[in-house]
């Protein structure tokens, strides 16, 4: 069996790299954390972009460490077929670094949000959603202030049309309302795909619903894609 | 060589809201301010060395583009003055 190891990447302030490795671990997925300077491993298998705050959200948030040097090695991976996934802060990054559409900005509330919610599986039929079934309702805790996904109209209408959207915020029954959209997504929108489908970035934590031992396991399927 | 400011302006496209700027406003009228809207921006003031002032502006407006605003959610401008 080969050997697979998903790199966790470090940047400064990054502060969800170790749940995501455990999240990882207890899957049986072999992960590593990897300090941002130190380039991705020949071996890498696939890559989280982690949850936190890199380089102090500073001009805004994802923009310093979507310009750093191993970001270009993440892109190289990606046009190979390795699967990238960003988390939160990854997210934010992601969209930053163009592997993925639109922006993560300011929630329309204005504050930092930190509360489980309910993401509906809008396209099944990638790595990241083959655990569930399209329109199956997950619950998976949100920690941001910058979460608002924003996109020009004609952008949006081309993510729908090539099903590029992957997670919705809903009601628990599976309702996209307006209410049930934390931050004031566009379109609800919680998580997009890149141009390919293993490449994509949600606001919400998978990886903090994945032990058992936190009372939630909802956000496994999403990190199964690497396993 | 000649000593060029590039002040870069970057602000929220027309039509993206922009709750800080909304807070704000709600945070003045709380002081007893009465004004009918409020917008906000980021100014960058780039002290560089250029050719002339048009390669000053073509330098200031890339390092827009490629990082000081993000094209999705954001318009900016340009001003070149000498140093």
């Amino acid at each position: 069996m080969l050997t697979v190891t998903v790199a966790v990447i470090r940047f400064g302030g990054s502060n969800c790299d170790r749940d995501a490795r455990r999240a990882l671990d207890h899957l049986g997925v072999d992960a590593e954390i990897v300090w941002h300077a130190e380039g991705l491993p020949a071996d890498t298998t696939g890559v989280v972009l982690p949850g936190g705050f890199s380089y102090g959200d500073y001009l805004r948030a994802g923009a310093m460490a979507a310009h750093a040097p191993i970001l270009e090695e993440v892109r190289e991976a990606a046009g190979e077929g390795t699967p990238v996934l960003g988390i939160c802060n990854g997210a934010q990054i992601g969209g930053e670094a163009g592997l993925t559409p639109g922006a993560f900005t300011t929630n329309e509330s204005a504050r930092f949000q930190c509360e489980p919610v309910h993401i509906r599986v809008e396209n099944a039929a990638t790595p990241w959603t083959a655990a569930y079934d399209e329109g199956e309702v997950i619950e998976v805790p949100i920690a941001h202030g910058e979460g608002r996904f924003e996109i020009a109209d004609e952008r949006l209408q081309q993510l729908e049309e090539t099903d590029r959207v992957l997670f919705r915020y809903c009601e628990p029954d599976g309702e996209v309302t307006a209410a049930a959209d934390p931050n004031g997504s566009t379109d609800n929108v919680a998580g997009v795909l890149g141009t390919d489908d293993h490449v994509a970035v949600l606001m919400p934590h998978p990886e903090r619903a994945t032990l058992p031992d936190l009372g939630a396991t909802d956000g496994q399927g999403v990190l199964r894609a690497f396993g | 060589m000649s000593a060029y400011t590039a002040t870069v302006t970057v602000r929220p496209k027309r039509g993206v809201l922009d709750p800080e700027a909304e807070t704000t406003q709600r945070a003045l009228e709380r002081l007893g301010f009465d004004l009918a809207d409020l917008r906000s921006a980021d100014r960058f003031e780039v002290d560089l060395d250029a050719a002339d002032a048009a390669a000053a502006r073509a330098r200031a407006t890339e390092m827009a583009e490629r990082l000081l605003a993000n094209p999705t959610i954001h318009d900016y401008d340009v001003e070149v003055g000498e140093a």
